[in-house]
């Protein structure tokens, strides 16, 4: 099947798409988007996660034909131009990022909750995060990237 | 908050310069940039036009005869391009880490649910899948060996644990599973006076479940095939060489048509120590002529690779009065599962730590590795020391009991330091600051009670927003654990590892580029690799290139050992290059200068000022070296008495857990857990925390949530659904104390720090369990029933 979607603003058009096929397998492997990540294709992990018409979704658990006609925001789409988002710049700066395959589904869901929450307190963030698992980090750097990020963006003028 | 903090101890020469991001530093990876961007391409990233996909059929069974494999109705499937078994494999169809004892496709046997039988490429991997199933294997299905004491004829303990251990039949105790028997190694440790008497005895059995590696990227890679007859393979691995000299074996090719690259890793903590589709794509590459790419889901990751050894132990402590250890006996039992792996290192490393770092003077110690028809078992973080660690250092508590002694005092009076002599007669000849560690623990604040008269946050609560409690049933418990683990390869292992440093001019400015086949898994080698050339030859822009078989061999990423022994091998090459630049210098200078040193890109005397820009010096030249490096050299311990040098380095780590326990449901929260931990010189400081947090929340894992639950010999929860690895949630504030004793025979005093914070973590809570509840908890990972007794 012939499947046409949004994608981090641009119109993209997959063809022969075989029906048991998931939104990120169609990202991946035949959008060249492979930044949205494929640790266990269950909805488990949250390493998966994008944006659905502005909804964090799971996008292993997502039939391709789900996303016909709608509008898809991955990691990939999340910085405005050559600079990082303020999300990613904290990551890199917290030492958040270690193996960094949990880290594509941590942006996108810490983006979201700082979309809705600008200043969350730790059990906030933990409950945001409760999702997307990490094997590398224990998490405590992830919190504070999440801070970080959120010191920044509830100021605009410190932010970079 | 976590409140990391670093006490200066000293380190062995002062290496801060004007050159930035050099060791010492909190330089940031090279690769963070494109990790949070999505541009870094892990193994199942990669992509190219015409490419196939390749699945793998495994057996359902753990123990059968193949009787029969037909291929047919698979290979007439449209889209279907190849079916490949046993009799496809050109070379040796033999593979493995320490013995080669496992068939890279299964040929006339399977000795493991999940082993490998035949393989599809197809244009898509749905049409590889369905194929898959279209092939017929006829198995006659055998009684699968399940219990490790039963496959050596040993009589089996009659264990009380808190959960009775599953005991399954033996039909086949007469015919090994392997041709040489079932024991892999047998490992006796015989120190001092044989039947030693002790005013207080105490004795313990305990076991430790599966433990799985749960990194979150798949196994995965990209073969492709060459115009020379040959295979190009991008793949994410642990060790290329040790891969490269497998994949050849089994391709019957030579080394240079088998060019290994590594792809990106999405972790690995010993699980890609094996070989797991390198091989299997690269027949199916040479088979079609065809790109072929291959990717595992959770399901068949979880078969795809090997895991932590379970164990079983019994162990008996004996001390004086005074609570001076007197004896130690312990026997282990590792179960290996279907093929050896590293359970021959495993058993090396159980015992010859399995007493903890304590001085015994009487010390008798067996420890064997089995084979089993359970899921293979290998390299997990911390291996061999994360199971004993359980046993002793509950037996440590259970000592203190005894003896009406606090448990920290206990251990710090028994505690190995500078000096000490190990169990097997090795004097310790570095910093081993174990009392050192625990103190410091015992000093930290506790984190505060719930209020009285105030209702807690459920989220600070077992059970959590599943509002199981409000704070009725539960009850804080502390507890401490220590442990330690040997740094690098042991036992007289030529362990060594190369790298290469060019330095040139680019654009002006001068630049050095460093390649090393070491792998890098997350844990930030490359950043560490740039750090050390930054600080040896002053430069600030440091390539690193690419990871592939274009040089010599890195060693493994493991055994805590790639900063140690890559890092000094940069280190070494560095310093050839270095060598030849102040030769050119000269050179141009006409003089011969004594003092001379690189700083912030110029060369420069102490005497004499700066002498030149290093842009000036090299002009066009390019100096590169090449180093083999390696630690010096340890001895294989002797058969009998288990007795000699071993270990290269050890290195130290300890927890306090503190845990809120509901001992009605069996809910425990773990409310903070606190490290201390000896890394001789962090060499980035921040990336030390970082190993520490992350390598605590495994250990946490294992003590409270992660098994892979095993009956018959088949794995019953092969997801991440069942298979439970800690959250956000789980995970407990961590307070870290890292002290910097540097080791005098390390590069820069430097001591491996990966592994450390895994073996004590888990121990101290369970530890903090015990205290809460009043139970034995002699089984780990800790259910609820055990602490409800239901």
């Amino acid at each position: 099947m012939r499947i046409q979607m949004t994608v981090n603003g641009v119109d993209r058009t997959a063809d022969d798409v075989w029906e048991g096929e998931s939104l990120l397998y169609v990202l991946r492997e035949r959008m060249g988007l492979p930044g949205s990540k494929n640790a266990c294709e269950q909805g488990e992990c949250g390493s998966c996660t994008v944006y659905l018409d502005e909804v964090p979704v799971c996008s292993c658990l997502v039939a391709a034909g789900q996303g016909r006609g709608r509008d898809v925001r991955t990691v990939e789409g999340l910085a405005d131009g050559p600079d990082l988002h303020p999300v990613q710049q904290a990551f890199v700066e917290a030492g958040a990022v270690q193996c960094g395959f949990c880290t594509p589904g941590l942006l996108v869901q810490t983006h979201a909750l700082l979309a809705t929450s600008q200043r969350p307190s730790d059990a906030e963030i933990r409950e945001a995060l409760a999702g997307n698992l990490c094997r590398c980090t224990g998490y405590e750097k992830i919190l504070d990237a999440v801070r970080l990020a959120a010191d920044r963006m509830a100021v605009p003028e410190a932010g970079p | 908050m976590s409140t990391p903090t670093r006490t200066p101890t000293g380190a062995p020469r002062e290496l801060a310069g004007p050159t930035t991001g050099g060791v010492g530093a909190n330089a940031q990876r090279p690769d963070a940039a494109l990790k949070v961007t999505g541009e870094f391409a892990y193994g199942s990233d990669l992509w190219t036009d015409d490419m196939l996909w390749g699945v793998t059929l495994r057996s359902p069974r753990p123990y059968a005869r193949i009787r029969s494999i037909e291929i047919g109705e698979a290979l007439a499937v449209p889209g279907v391009h190849a079916v490949l078994t046993a009799e496809d494999v050109p070379g040796r169809n033999v593979c493995g880490l320490e013995l080669s004892d496992q068939p890279v496709l299964a040929e006339g046997v399977v000795r493991y649910q999940g082993e490998p039988v035949a393989l599809v490429a197809a244009d898509h991997p749905e049409i590889a899948r369905q194929a898959a199933k279209k092939i017929r294997v006829d198995y006659d299905v055998w009684e699968p060996v399940t219990d490790p004491m039963a496959a050596l004829g040993h009589p089996t303990w009659n264990q009380v644990h808190d959960q009775p251990a599953e005991v399954s039949g033996l039909s086949r105790e007469s015919a090994p599973i392997h041709p040489d028997g079932n024991l892999v190694r047998h490992l006796k440790i015989r120190k001092g006076e044989p039947a030693p008497t002790a005013d207080v005895v105490v004795t313990g059995e305990y076991t430790v479940g599966m433990q799985d590696q749960a990194f979150l990227g798949p196994e995965s890679g990209l073969a492709m095939p060459a115009e020379d007859g040959g295979v190009d393979l991008y793949v994410s691995t642990q060790w290329l060489h040790v891969d490269q000299k497998q994949v050849c074996a089994a391709l019957g090719l030579p080394l240079e048509k088998v060019r290994l690259t590594l792809a990106g890793v999405g972790g690995a903590f010993g699980g890609r120590e094996d070989l797991s589709m390198h091989v299997h794509a690269c027949l199916l590459a040479l088979r079609t002529g065809r790109p072929v790419k291959m990717v595992y889901d959770r399901e068949e990751s979880f078969f795809g690779h090997v895991h932590r050894h379970p164990a079983m132990m019994r162990y008996e402590h004996g001390a004086t009065r005074e609570g001076k250890l007197v004896h130690v006996r312990c026997e282990i039992y590792f179960d290996g599962g279907a093929y050896a792996s590293s359970t021959p290192a495993v058993v090396g490393n159980g015992g010859t730590m399995g007493i903890g770092p304590y001085v015994v003077p009487n010390v008798h110690v067996d420890a064997y590795g089995v084979y089993t028809n359970n899921p293979p078992c290998g390299a997990m973080r911390g291996f061999g020391s994360v199971q004993a660690a359980f046993g002793y250092e509950a037996q440590m508590d259970k000592l203190a009991a005894a003896l009406g002694m606090d448990p920290v005092e206990l251990r710090c009076r028994n505690a190995m330091e500078l000096g000490s002599e190990s169990p097997t007669g090795q004097i310790v000849d570095s910093p081993a600051p174990v009392a050192e560690l625990l103190r410091r623990l015992e000093a930290m604040p506790l984190p505060p009670e719930h209020g009285a008269g105030t209702a807690p946050d459920l989220r600070d609560l077992p059970g959590g927003v599943g509002n199981t409690t409000h704070g009725e049933g539960v009850v804080r418990g502390v507890g401490y654990a220590v442990g330690y683990k040997n740094v690098g390869f042991s036992e007289g292992y030529d362990d060594y590892s190369t790298a290469r440093v060019r330095l040139e001019v680019i654009g002006g400015a001068p630049a050095v580029t460093v390649h090393t086949a070491a792998a890098e898994v997350g844990q930030g080698l490359v950043t560490i690799e740039q750090q050390i050339c930054r600080t040896e030859l002053g430069v600030d822009e440091v390539v690193v290139h690419p990871k592939d078989t274009g040089v010599g061999s890195g060693g493994s990423t493991s055994a805590s050992r790639q900063t140690y022994m890559t890092g000094g091998a940069v280190k070494a090459a560095c310093e050839q290059v270095r060598e030849q630049l102040f030769g050119l210098a000269q050179q141009r200078l006409g003089r011969t200068v004594a003092d001379l040193r690189l700083e912030g890109g110029k060369v420069v005397s102490d005497r004499q000022g700066v002498l030149g820009a290093l842009a000036d010096i090299l002009g066009d030249e390019v100096i590169e070296e090449t180093v083999e490096w390696r630690h010096r050299p340890t001895e294989p311990i002797d058969p009998e008495a288990g007795q000699g040098f071993a270990h290269v380095q050890y290195a130290f780590a300890a927890h306090r857990a503190v845990v809120d326990v509901d001992v009605e449901l069996g809910l425990v929260k773990v409310v903070e857990l606190a490290c201390t931990q000896d890394v001789g010189k962090a060499i980035n400081p921040e990336a030390v925390i970082g190993q520490i947090q992350g390598g605590t929340g495994q250990g946490l894992g294992l003590a409270v949530m992660e098994e892979i639950l095993v009956k018959g010999g088949e794995i019953r929860n092969p997801s991440f659904t069942d298979y439970l690895i800690p959250t956000i949630l789980d995970m407990p504030p961590m307070r870290i104390e890292v002290l910097e004793y540097p080791d005098p025979h390390a590069p820069y005093g430097l001591r491996g720090v990966g592994e450390p914070p895994t073996i004590s973590s888990g121990p101290a809570v369970v530890a903090a369990i015990r205290q809460a509840t009043g139970r034995a908890l002699t089984r780990v990972p800790v259910r609820p029933e055990y602490i409800t007794g239901t």
